[in-house]
């Protein structure tokens, strides 16, 4: 029998240490690691609870972050529930076997603290790390403060091991940012988190030797695509299930999540699309600049990036006028990652709204209120001309002469 | 929104003092949030760190604040660090320092005119009496509940002893004295 680990209604705790409390509370069996900044006191403090007697479960430390999620996929095979964490480096090293996890249904949870891409060598927050993810076929949601990295870790284990996805599930929050920020966290009761989450049920698991079954067999041209096409639409399927976990979760917190968060968009002329803090930064720059300047600011969020809600994106942004996406990544020749989704979305508007991108944040550069006040008065800039008056890809919080690209004459 | 920078060197417990405060702040029901600037930082390396306070929750995740509050924790710190940076016309400056005001403000030509907003207490030496190193974080919490008037000194006290629960005793004896002697030194 685990240990009572006393908990208070609450907490001030760190992006880090709420989502190791999750790990608690759910109950995790087995934990295979390879520590990286900044998401190491995640897996670390498990392996405390683990050691003082918190959790019966197991922590493996293997020897790179490939054969940490190696490690998993085997202990998710076997049965188990599963989780580890990530960050950089790390993740990129983890890819090809994200891969594994999701082709063999595999429910695991892995907790990205995001964090740039070396070189130059950083252990700050931006989201590269996480665009690599973008086709492993896992389920992604996204944290923009502790209290969510907890919730969120919560949901992930019930979404992934629903008999109807069987996915793994990633749950992102910003290095630093949210990782090592303590802010106010209100925790669930162990009892009533574990019961939230449930026991898992495993589905062909490998200890089950009554049953033999077989998990990454090769298939080439005669079935590949259909096992690809029924893990993509596996992946567009768990829409409906994630929808019907954030309802029950708001039953027993009140806190309600949505695949797309809005904010102040009733009546929005102009919007910012956003992940991560930056979304909860660009609601305060969006109110003040209502108050002060009558400019309808709106803010769109996404929280489930992967299945990515097309449609409701789309909906969110219908009637807005000019719209900034913003991409905390290195574009790397292109329009950033994020801006090409959001723009594929209201290509398929009646609005056809007009559409910029901001490249910011990189390697943990600050984005400030005001940042975000300029990205929105250059939107209603564009609005009350009728046309994109800027560069379409402009950089935010970047030193040294201004930079852009792409122009265009459409109204 | 009440906003809080501290400037320390790794290893003077700035971070730790933060989160500390932010522990006791939310436990009289406000919202929190504390977190700090630093990269790969050796011990002695110049860091920052910053604290928000406010009656609703905190949305702002940005670093960049014009403080309302300035907690120097290290005394060569005040002189070569850019303390007034983004200060407001009513930012409070906490310094840790062996001298007086006057001379304080003397080498500090950024500080003049402020006397009325500048503090002074001597945390390292308070540290060294209580607590036997120096550790002038917890000095520090001490004269910003004198200064801001935030709470009662024994409120803050109370709760100080259950975040430091996980120490020995003796810990949090000297931790208690230092947090009070300064509360009563600081001016």
């Amino acid at each position: 029998m685990a240990e009572k680990f006393d908990l208070n209604e609450r907490e001030v705790w760190d992006g880090n240490y709420a989502a190791s409390q999750a790990l608690r509370q759910a109950d995790v069996d087995v934990v295979v690691a390879y520590p990286i900044t900044p998401s190491t006191p995640i897996v670390e403090n498990y392996g405390a609870y683990v050691g003082n007697g918190y959790i019966n479960g197991e922590f493996v430390m293997v020897e790179s972050e490939h054969a940490a999620m190696s490690g998993c996929i085997g202990a998710s095979a076997a049965g188990g529930r599963v989780s580890t964490a990530t960050s950089s480096q790390g993740f990129a090293l983890m890819v090809e076997v994200l891969y594994q996890a999701s082709g063999m249904r595999l429910p695991i949870v892995l907790n990205v603290v995001n964090r740039a891409l070396a070189a130059p060598l950083n252990v700050r927050g931006d989201h590269a790390d996480m665009y690599l993810g973008r086709d492993s076929g896992w389920i992604q949601f996204g944290a923009f403060n502790a209290q969510e990295a907890y919730d969120l870790a919560l949901c992930a284990f019930k979404v992934a091991e629903d008999h109807r996805v069987r996915l793994p599930v990633m749950v992102h929050q910003d290095g630093f940012i949210t990782s090592h920020t303590a802010q106010n966290v209100y925790p669930l009761s162990d009892e009533v988190a574990y019961n939230f989450v449930g026991d898992i049920v495993p589905v062909d698991d490998m200890l089950d030797f009554s049953r033999p079954v077989t998990y990454g067999a090769q298939t080439e041209e005669d079935w590949h695509f259909e096992h690809k096409a029924k893990q993509h639409k596996a992946l567009m399927d768990s829409r409906e299930v994630i929808d019907e976990v954030f309802a029950e979760f708001e039953k027993i917190s009140g806190r309600k999540y949505n695949r797309v968060e809005t904010y102040d968009m009733e009546d929005a002329e102009v919007a910012l699309v956003g992940l991560g803090t930056t979304v909860e930064t660009a609601r305060v720059a969006a109110k003040e600049l209502r108050k002060e300047k009558g400019i309808k600011a709106g803010v769109v969020a996404i929280r489930c990036f992967r299945p990515f809600p097309l449609d409701e994106v789309r909906d969110a942004l219908e009637g807005v006028k000019s719209i900034a996406v913003t991409d905390r990544s290195s574009p790397g020749g292109a329009m950033g990652a994020f801006y090409n989704e959001v723009a594929a979305a209201m290509a398929t508007s009646k609005s056809r709204p007009m559409v910029t991108n901001y490249i910011y944040g990189l390697g943990g550069r600050d984005l400030s209120i005001e940042n975000c006040k300029e990205i929105f008065q250059d939107q209603k800039a564009n609005a009350d001309a009728g046309h994109i008056t800027t560069d379409i890809q402009q950089f935010t919080g970047l030193r040294g002469p201004k930079l852009g690209f792409f122009k265009t004459a459409r109204g | 929104m009440t906003e809080i920078r501290w400037h320390s060197r790794a290893g003077q417990g700035a971070v730790s003092g933060a989160k500390g405060l932010g522990d006791v702040v939310a436990t009289t029901g406000k919202e929190v949030q504390a977190f700090a600037l630093y990269g790969s930082a050796k011990r002695g390396a110049a860091l920052r760190a910053y604290n928000r306070i406010s009656d609703e929750q905190i949305f702002n995740h940005a670093k960049f604040m014009n403080p309302d509050y300035v907690l120097v924790i290290d005394p060569a710190l005040a002189f070569t660090d850019n303390i007034t940076e983004n200060e407001k016309e009513s930012t409070k400056y906490i310094i840790t320092t062996h001298l007086s005001k006057e001379e304080l403000i003397a080498g500090i030509p950024a500080l003049e005119g402020k006397e009325d907003r500048v503090f002074v207490v001597d945390c390292v030496q308070i540290s060294l009496d209580t607590i036997g190193r120096s550790i002038p974080n917890s000095p520090m919490l001490g004269a910003f509940v004198k200064v801001s008037g935030m709470f009662e000194l024994d409120y803050f006290l109370e709760n100080m002893k259950r975040v430091l629960a996980k120490f020995p005793q003796k810990i949090i004896d000297g931790n208690m004295g230092a947090i009070t002697r300064a509360y009563n030194e600081v001016k």
